[in-house]
């Protein structure tokens, strides 16, 4: 097993609260996987993301003990550099956009102009990332006049150009359509090809289905599951927790339970509609 | 009663972008009507001039009998509310209570009647015991409900919703599907901009779908999402369930779970 990051017994308060936001976790992440975040709204995604970053405490200050490890050595240790290991995509592209730049284009180079990249590398660099992200047309637009939408990709391009091995994406769909959506998803799956290990938050549950190696369910500040996403996801029972599963899930569920011989719960789409049909002709 | 009614309606802003080009729209009383489309389709500038927040470049946009031309966006948001895509965009008060009084208070009703509005949108909402937070604290998919909550306050004939469903949960949709339910049954009209499109097939009585600034389509979700050209157009998919069903060669066109599960009962022979 190829480790990039692990936490060994993280919990984690943020400064002026009473309660933890992470709660006695412990989690191994592979290198080269794609990790979905799931779980309801206040269950600790963004905060597990924070701390997966080293935010949670740099920044946000808080108190964590245990250890957050980065190939082995805590991230405390990294200072600075961590940046250029650990990206991170904010839920609120707001957040994200500097302010400081005046393009879109200008605003997807600042992160490499800050780490000193020669200035041919960067040009180049955010022009592949402006294609594979399709914010192409909005090169000369100011980065705070464009959509929701567009602004959620730039925010995304201003990540991948810095090519950091491990991704941690907060909601990144939230304001797309379905088709901007399922790039997004594209992009990801892109970027694992590259061997880039991603740790994505997301509520669509059916494309987490499709995309995820590997899922974490969160609960009130804990982990409450956490493996193979085709495990994971086809225990239906989850949304009694509060966690969304896919409709194929749901669906085989259902139709289990009305005495269909299915060979097991299907997540996806695709899986769904061979699993029915295989029982469809058993049954004949 | 005010129907909404865009006749021949372009949009052109400032810079020169055409957001919408010659649009037909019309919206009864009481309907409780989705919005869906590509990002840039034309959707919340299409939602704006319903709410006069923009005026046509040409055409005309009638809330009810009123031209909104001839209105200030003051006076259209009477009666029609909406709610902004992006929470931040709306709240500015330090408690989520102020936040949501701030609607009734200004239109100056008696006390009792403004105490009993701004309960009733808390309480729809779920925010009754986070009416003393400050906004900013919240989670931004708590923040979207403490705008629907603004909105509802306002106690107008016409609600907007632009995107609601962005960022929400299991619970927070649920409570969304409950709370545009609650609101058609008191005879308001609802319009709900929406990129979910099992939200979409579970929630609405008509579909107008939006692709290039122009309306490609209108109908019920059972119209809408299986037809597969305006699909292609405007670029959206099918209901997973819908999705399912196509490959295993349903027909009698399936958008609901429990549609779903008949029709594939009924395919297997399996008790109902």
């Amino acid at each position: 097993m190829d480790v990039i990051m692990e936490c060994k017994n993280v919990n984690y308060q943020y400064p002026l609260t009473d309660t933890k936001q992470i709660e006695n976790l412990n989690l191994t992440i592979e290198r080269g996987k794609v990790y979905g975040v799931v779980g309801e709204n206040g269950s600790g995604k963004t905060t597990l993301c924070a701390v997966l970053r080293g935010f949670a405490p740099s920044f946000y200050k808080g108190e964590l003990t245990g250890e957050v490890l980065y190939d082995g050595k805590p991230l405390a240790e990294y200072g600075d550099e961590i940046a250029t290991k650990i990206g991170f995509v904010f839920q609120n592209p707001f957040t994200q956009i500097s302010g400081v730049k005046d393009t879109v284009f200008e605003e997807i180079a600042y992160g490499l102009e800050n780490f000193g990249v020669p200035v041919e590398e960067i040009e180049q660099r955010v022009i592949n990332v402006m294609k594979m992200t399709n914010v192409e047309s909005l090169a000369l637009k100011n980065p705070f006049l464009i959509s929701g939408g567009q602004m959620q990709r730039v925010a995304l391009a201003s990540v991948i150009v810095l090519e950091p091995d491990v991704m941690i994406i907060d909601e990144p769909t939230s304001q797309l359509d379905p088709d901007g959506t399922e790039s997004v998803f594209e992009i990801i799956k892109a970027m694992k090809e590259k061997k880039k290990t991603i740790i994505l938050v997301e509520h669509k549950i059916d494309l987490i289905a499709e995309y995820a190696d590997e899922v974490i369910v969160m609960k009130d500040a804990k982990v409450i599951a956490c493996g193979p996403t085709k495990e994971i996801l086809a225990k239906t029972e989850l949304m009694q927790q509060g966690v969304n599963v896919p409709q194929a899930a749901i669906l085989g569920q259902k139709l289990k339970e009305k005495g269909l011989d299915i060979e097991y719960i299907p997540v996806t789409e695709q899986d769904a509609v061979k699993v029915f049909e295989n029982a469809g002709k058993a049954g004949k | 009663m005010a129907d909404i009614i865009l006749n021949h309606v372009t949009f052109t802003y400032p810079n020169g972008y055409t957001a919408v080009e010659n649009i037909n729209i019309e919206i009864k009383s009481g309907e409780n009507v989705a919005i869906v489309g590509q990002n840039g389709a034309g959707k919340t500038t299409t939602v704006k001039m319903m709410n006069n927040l923009e005026k046509p470049t040409m055409g005309d946009v009638y809330v009810g009998d009123k031209n909104t031309k001839d209105f200030t966006t003051a006076q259209i948001s009477r009666i029609v509310g909406y709610v902004f895509q992006n929470p931040d965009d709306q709240i500015f008060h330090s408690t989520v209570e102020q936040e949501v009084r701030f609607g009734p208070k200004s239109m100056k009703l008696p006390k009792e009647k403004e105490d009993a509005l701004v309960e009733k949108a808390l309480e729809m909402t779920g925010m009754v015991k986070y009416r003393e937070e400050n906004p900013l604290n919240l989670p931004l998919s708590m923040r979207k409900f403490i705008t629907i909550a603004a909105i509802i306050a306002m106690d107008t004939e016409v609600l907007i919703f632009d995107e609601p469903t962005a960022g929400q949960d299991i619970y927070g949709n649920e409570m969304l599907a409950k709370i545009l339910k609650d609101l058609h049954e008191e005879g308001k009209t609802v319009i709900t901009i929406s990129h979910d499109m099992e939200f979409v097939a579970n929630n609405f009585e008509r579909v107008i779908v939006m692709a290039t600034k122009h309306v490609v389509k209108e109908g019920t979700p059972r119209d809408i999402f299986w037809d597969f050209e305006s699909l292609e157009i405007a670029k959206l998919k099918q209901p997973y369930v819908s999705r399912i069903c196509h490959s295993l060669g349903i027909e009698g066109n399936v958008i609901t779970m429990e549609e779903a599960v008949e029709a594939l009962s009924k395919k297997y022979g399996l008790k109902s």
